[in-house]
């Protein structure tokens, strides 16, 4: 089983330390801390309660994000409410910290349409559930934000695996070449379903893919918040005042499996996960937090408290959601039905 | 044994690689995993990390690099993980896989095998549930087949391997290990181009393909009862189709019921319609119904009983096209 030990490459850069010490200036107040110690918790909760549901058959295949909480959270900090979020299956508490409502979430893993039903003025798009096929819309969207005047620009998600398809090259290159406001954020959580990244690819970092389209990459330990936060800001910043792109690689790992469809014991060993108990995003930022006197056992289960019954309503609400008629699949194809299709939609009422 | 589609398939694979050593078995996940669906389990194992090779995540990539192992004397048989996945490699599948023997007149051909898992019926999340078939046999140089049970996917796949030209082989999600049948200890290889009559009749012909045989088999049974006389046809091949097959069954019944999850519009089946009306029209004496998907997007879990064809489905359109014979 191989495995590359990139936690400890020097050109990673990592703010807070697995044991929750700081080795760099931090990038933002207490304040600050402690709301992305909270989404970070809600996340978690989020995606146990999803895999729990899923056990139960109350879900459809989900895929957990655990252990990649920081990579998300810290990057959907650093954006403004309105700017693009572009992301995969596994993002979402990205999204949900962009808005897109947890009830929601929970309908489309429900296997309810109405899941994709964005509110107005939330600016994600639903999930990518094809890997590679959605950064390109980034670079759209960021490209004509800017084209119609706007400071919006686009943050897309993807995996060590995306980064195999052709549309990585595509979206990379188009995004530096218009100098779009594009924020490229791989989440390298070492796995792609059953394949190792030292399989996937044959540099060493995603990061340094970077350089060959002429756009700057930083790889950073994509369990460590601060570190997440202050790239991305970083990258944010340049992409609003006209810079240009950067590939941000943030180096996670999932420590669930690829869905609950799927059986990592086949192709990898718990020892690998072990090791990444040990980094814990959460806990990291909890010990830092606690020595600055900003935590302690009551306030945890306070937020443990909000989470679940957060998460809850949102299940509530899923859940509660009207039984798909027929119109559902027809209603959406195009902004009017045409005649054929409503005359099969006729014809599916009426089915047997 | 008694075998599984999905056992069928992974035998065929694994006797292909001990037989010729030509063959290679490429795709994203199929090495120490076994795939998704686990059809290539413990081939790696067997026969090494160099002929059943995992692959990067890289659809276009891993048909063209199929395409240059094929043009370059190897029998790669590729894997895409689901059918929505395989339409990032159609540039290399249409226009370079499916025509190299044309354009280069005979002198370098891409004898592969496109293996893609499709269909619904698993409550699986968007592009997991494809049935784009027509699209795969709408392009010229490409054969397609999509068998329904153990001894046709074994035979069909160990055909296609074999087969000199390209050969997509569509493998039915829903019935990977819903069929069952007992499989000889030498399993024949199944001929590509033709049909099998699953069930003789004589009032009606039914007629589908892949995922759909399931419920076809169940209304045949429910329309026997009801003293309806049904043939059964199971056309196993889509391109090239055994035409002969369908008239003759057509001539002798004067009815069809053609049946496919597709989406309907310019579907399979519309192209078996035409055949009938071009060929058999002064044999019927009902007009022609196809029990299709809808055109919509194939919906998630809690709509799919919506969109699939239901044994109720065809057993109602059977019955119609009966009742309104002239
Ligand atoms: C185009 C496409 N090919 C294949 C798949 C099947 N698939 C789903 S996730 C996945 C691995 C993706 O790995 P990565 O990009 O690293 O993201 P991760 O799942 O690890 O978050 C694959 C092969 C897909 N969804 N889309």
């Amino acid at each position: 089983m191989r495995f590359t030990g990139a936690l400890t490459s020097p050109r990673m850069r990592q703010i807070l330390t697995p044991s929750g010490a700081l080795v760099d200036e931090a990038p933002m107040d207490d304040a600050l801390a402690s709301r992305l110690y909270r989404a970070m918790v809600f996340a978690r909760t989020y995606d146990r309660k999803s895999m729990a549901l899923q056990k139960q058959g109350r879900l459809a295949t989900y895929a957990p994000f655990e252990g990649q909480e920081a990579a998300q959270a810290g990057s959907a900090a650093a954006l403004e409410v309105d700017d693009w979020m572009v992301g995969t299956y596994r993002d979402a508490a990205a999204m949900w910290m962009q808005a897109y409502p947890m009830e929601l979430l929970f309908a489309g893993r429900t296997g309810h349409e109405h899941g994709g039903r964005v509110p107005e003025h939330v600016n994600v798009l639903p999930p990518s559930i094809t890997v590679g096929g959605h950064m390109v819309h980034a670079v759209g969207l960021a490209w004509a934000e800017r084209l119609q005047g706007s400071s919006r620009i686009a943050l897309t998600y993807f995996g060590d695996g995306a980064t195999s398809e052709g549309d990585f090259h595509e979206a990379m290159n188009m995004a530096a070449v218009q100098k779009v406001g594009t924020v490229f954020v791989c989440q390298n959580n070492g796995w792609a379903i059953s394949l190792p990244t030292a399989e996937q690819t044959a540099t060493e970092t995603i990061a340094e893919k970077a350089i060959a389209y002429g756009m700057p990459g930083v790889r950073v330990d994509g369990n460590d918040v601060f570190a997440v936060y202050a790239a991305t800001r970083e990258a944010v910043g340049r992409a609003r005042s006209g810079e240009g792109p950067t590939l941000i690689e943030a180096v996670t790992y999932r420590m669930g499996p690829h869905t609950t469809a799927d059986d990592p014991g086949r192709y990898r060993s718990e020892a690998d996960r072990e090791e990444w108990v040990r980094r814990d995003p959460i806990e990291r930022l909890r010990v830092y937090l606690s020595e600055r006197g900003r935590w302690d056992e009551d306030w945890q289960m306070r937020i443990e408290e909000q989470a679940s019954s957060e998460v809850e309503r949102a299940i509530v609400l899923a859940e509660s959601l009207r039984a798909p008629e027929p119109e559902e699949m027809f209603g959406a194809m195009f902004a009017e039905i045409p005649p054929h299709l409503a005359e099969q939609l006729a014809e599916a009422k009426a089915a047997p | 044994m008694t075998t599984t589609i999905a056992q069928a398939l992974n035998r065929a694979l694994d006797d292909a690689l001990a037989a010729d050593d030509r063959v290679i078995v490429m795709g994203e996940d199929v090495g120490r995993t076994g795939g998704v669906f686990r059809i290539t389990d413990g081939l790696r194992d067997r026969h090494g990390g160099d002929r059943v090779v995992d692959t990067p995540v890289a659809e276009s990539g891993i048909a063209g690099v199929g395409f240059g192992m094929a043009v370059a004397g190897m029998r790669p048989v590729i894997e895409m993980q689901f059918m929505g996945f395989s339409y990032p490699a159609f540039d290399q599948i249409i226009n370079h896989v499916a025509r190299i023997r044309n354009r280069s007149r005979h002198r370098f051909s891409a004898p592969m095998v496109i293996r893609i898992p499709y269909g619904g019926g698993i409550g699986a999340a968007e592009h997991h549930s494809e049935s784009a078939e027509a699209i795969y046999v709408h392009t010229p140089g490409l054969k397609v087949v999509a068998p329904s049970r153990p001894s046709d996917a074994y035979g069909l796949m160990r055909s296609a391997i074999d087969d000199p030209d390209p050969v997509v082989v569509l493998e039915p999600i829903r019935l990977y290990r819903a069929v069952k049948e007992e499989l000889a200890d030498e399993p024949e290889f199944v001929n590509i181009g033709i049909a099998s009559v699953e069930n003789e009749g004589r009032d009606l012909s039914l007629i589908s393909y892949g995922a759909m045989m399931k419920e076809c088999r169940e209304a045949v049974k429910r329309l026997t009862d009801d003293g309806i006389s049904t043939e059964l046809i199971d056309l196993r091949t889509l391109t090239p189709l055994d035409t002969e097959a369908v008239l003759s069954s057509v001539r002798k019944t004067s009815r069809a019921v053609l049946v496919s999850e597709a989406p309907r519009t310019a579907g399979f089946m519309s192209e078996v319609s035409a055949l009938i009306s071009e060929r058999a029209i002064f044999s019927l004496s009902a007009p022609v119904r196809r029990v299709t998907g809808w055109d919509t997007v194939f919906p998630l879990k809690r709509s799919e009983h919506l969109y699939l064809p239901s044994t109720d489905r065809i057993v109602a359109a059977a019955r119609s096209t009966v009742e309104e014979s002239v």
